[in-house]
């Protein structure tokens, strides 16, 4: 029983932080309704400002974080103005491979640029495990957790509230209709790829905090998909929920399964749940089904 | 200059290649495929070999993603598939390369179809996300079912032989390769003159026209699963007996990537792009790599940049050709061919 609490908040903890990574998609997907293969490095390149400026720079925490988040945000214009404004309307098959080949100018720039090598980060947390009744926690997975979680809050806040969330909203729901309001679409376009690359990169943070940072970091990316597609693409409540799901899933299946078949299960588990979900609900558990016309 | 279409009869009509001087090209292409092997050394057999591999899988992935509009981000686990079928079927069974090839595909196009089951209840990005799970789950089947597959450290298979004779050298293996590209290349232009091929692109073009129109989406969109990965397994046959093992690395998702970046630089739905594009997305490294080499005289880390050049150059090169070029490699090449048709005209 203690064995499953523990696989239980540490698989809620790092759930959390997919929710974040699965949010920056989402804001993109909401927005855009462009699927972007390249949120992983979003995270990684996040994680290696942070570096840069935490540990080759010798900035504090908080300062470095700004920048991160600066950096972030430009790289998300860039990626936006540059080539994906040229992709409106293009068949989903181009949109896609647009985004991967992203991801792979993005690894081969970070490479280049800070190599291969596994660079770890100066601790952001206290370090003092939690303990709550019986369970211990690793700090920077509880830390983390709740700067994730806080982080998504915020932009909930935002995109609930803030006249530009209310802007990207309408955006979302029905162009023409935000067009005839007076939206400006195109900077709403902009802004959706800045939100996403931010809270991207601070999930690269948080998991760059946990284990490290490697150009391969992005591969991470990938994980977000079972989570995205379990709580719809474009509901952030589904982002949170399915991030949840997915943590707690792969941490039960790598607990208890992968002793038996000898590793491995942990990072499929997942993609088995996301198939047997798809077979049953096509649009994933929250996901709107498409109305179409012809 | 080429002027009017005059056919007189049907065979005319119907024939693929459709002027004297295309075929009279054709010709000359057989005639350099058969001559190549003499004259080139080791290492380009050897590139004339991998390259071939690739334009198969790549006509398989063409049929599935650039005719019925299926994006799928497994085809490295079809290849996969037929390869492990073809090693397990010539050590355990003792099959020959000759038998193996057709069921290793059949082996993958089972597979396949059971992968595109689902696509009778989703499509476009949902699908795409469910080939993206059947290549994870397929990898961690190849690691962890060691007792057939023999998990990290793979599986080696003798050198083939066809009739007696030893195909395992780079020479001997060229022909093999080059009469399965011929025949995969043949079959996949053909199938678009068919009904079947027909519907495929009715699906592409737009799904629900083409349900109305009659045609059984799901029947159709597990057919092209089916072609496709018989074609990949085909591919995945012809490289585990030209490397003579397999382990599975071989087939990780970048190596799908690197499939879909073929069709695409080639140009989607076209028989010659993806052909065009396998051999370009091939050959594309070791130009780097050479590049690189030149270049060390200068900066003598040079060769040190490889591989994140290669990350860098393919990313590149499927930005700029979906921003610029969306058509790909065939369409730029029918263009250079419209100008020397018409010239000295501009139209």
């Amino acid at each position: 029983m203690e064995f499953f609490l523990l696989l239980l908040t540490s698989g809620i903890a790092v759930g959390g932080i997919y929710a974040l990574i699965a949010l920056g998609f989402v804001l993109i997907y909401k927005a855009t309704s462009i699927i972007n293969f390249a949120t992983g490095e979003f995270m990684m390149i996040g994680a290696y400002i942070f570096y840069t400026c935490s540990v080759l720079v010798g900035l504090p925490a908080i300062p470095s974080f700004l920048v991160v988040m600066a950096g972030a945000g430009l790289l998300g214009l860039l990626v936006e103005r540059t080539i994906l404004r040229h992709m409106l309307g293009q068949p989903t098959i181009s949109i896609v491979m647009v985004t991967i080949g992203l991801s792979s100018i993005l690894t081969g720039f970070a490479e280049m640029i800070w190599t291969s090598d596994f660079k770890s980060f100066p601790p952001l947390f206290p370090r003092a495990p939690i303990i709550v009744g019986d369970i211990i926690i690793r700090s920077n997975l509880f830390w983390g957790f709740v700067v994730a979680m806080t982080t998504v809050a915020i932009f909930a806040l935002i995109f609930k509230y803030a006249k530009v969330g209310v802007a990207m909203r309408a955006t979302a729901g029905d162009q023409m209709a935000a067009f005839s309001m007076g939206i400006n679409v195109r900077s709403m376009f902009t802004i959706a790829w800045i939100f996403g690359a931010i809270a991207a990169s601070i999930g690269g943070l948080i998991i760059g905090n946990i284990g490290g940072v490697q150009p391969n970091l992005g591969g991470i990316g990938l994980k977000i998909f079972p989570v995205v597609i379990l709580g719809g693409l474009d509901s952030i409540g589904g982002a949170v929920l399915g991030g949840l799901i997915v943590g707690v899933v792969e941490n039960l299946a790598g607990g208890y399964l992968d002793p038996m078949v000898g590793g491995g299960v942990k990072n499929i588990a997942p993609f088995v749940v996301l198939v047997l979900i798809l077979m049953v609900r096509p649009y994933g558990l929250f996901g709107r089904k498409d109305i179409e016309r012809l | 200059m080429r002027i009017g279409d005059y056919k007189e009869n049907y065979a005319a009509d119907e024939a693929v290649f459709v002027t004297p001087t295309s075929r009279f090209w054709l010709g000359v292409l057989f005639v350099c495929l058969a001559i190549f092997p003499f004259m080139a050394g080791e290492y380009l057999l050897y590139m004339a070999n991998i390259t071939g591999i690739a334009v198969v899988a790549a006509l398989g992935l063409n049929i599935l993603t650039g005719a019925t509009g299926q994006i799928s981000l497994g085809h490295a686990a079809f290849v996969g598939i037929g390869a492990y079928a073809s090693a397990v079927l010539t050590n355990r069974f003792g099959l020959p390369l000759l038998l193996c090839l057709p069921l290793a595909g059949l082996a993958s196009a089972f597979f396949g179809v059971l992968v595109g089951a689902p696509s009778m209840r989703m499509k476009g990005l949902y699908l795409c996300i469910t080939t993206l799970a059947a290549q994870v789950i397929f990898e961690f089947f190849f690691v962890h079912w060691e007792s057939l597959t023999g998990g990290i450290r793979g599986l080696n298979v003798a050198p083939p032989t066809i009739f007696g004779i030893d195909v395992g050298s780079e020479f001997g293996f060229y022909w093999v390769t080059l009469v399965v590209v011929i025949i995969a290349a043949t079959m996949s232009r053909n199938i678009f003159r068919t009904r079947v091929g027909r519907a495929f692109i009715a699906i592409r073009d737009r799904d629900i026209s083409a349900e109305l129109m009659g045609i059984n989406l799901f029947r159709y969109k597990l057919y092209a699963f089916a072609v496709s990965s018989f074609l990949a397994g085909v591919a995945g046959c012809l490289w585990v007996n030209h490397l003579k093992s397999i382990t599975p690395e071989h087939f990780p998702l970048h190596e799908s990537i690197r499939y879909l970046a073929m069709i695409i630089v080639g140009g989607l739905g076209n028989i010659l792009g993806a052909i065009y594009g396998a051999i370009f997305m091939t050959l594309i490294p070791e130009v780097l790599s050479a590049a690189l080499k030149f270049f060390e005289v200068y900066f003598p880390q040079a060769m040190s940049y490889l591989y994140p050049l290669q990350t860098i150059v393919f990313g590149f090169l499927i930005v700029l050709f979906l921003v610029f070029e969306p058509h790909g490699l065939a369409e730029m090449w029918c263009r250079v061919k419209a100008y020397f048709r018409l010239w000295p005209f501009k139209h």
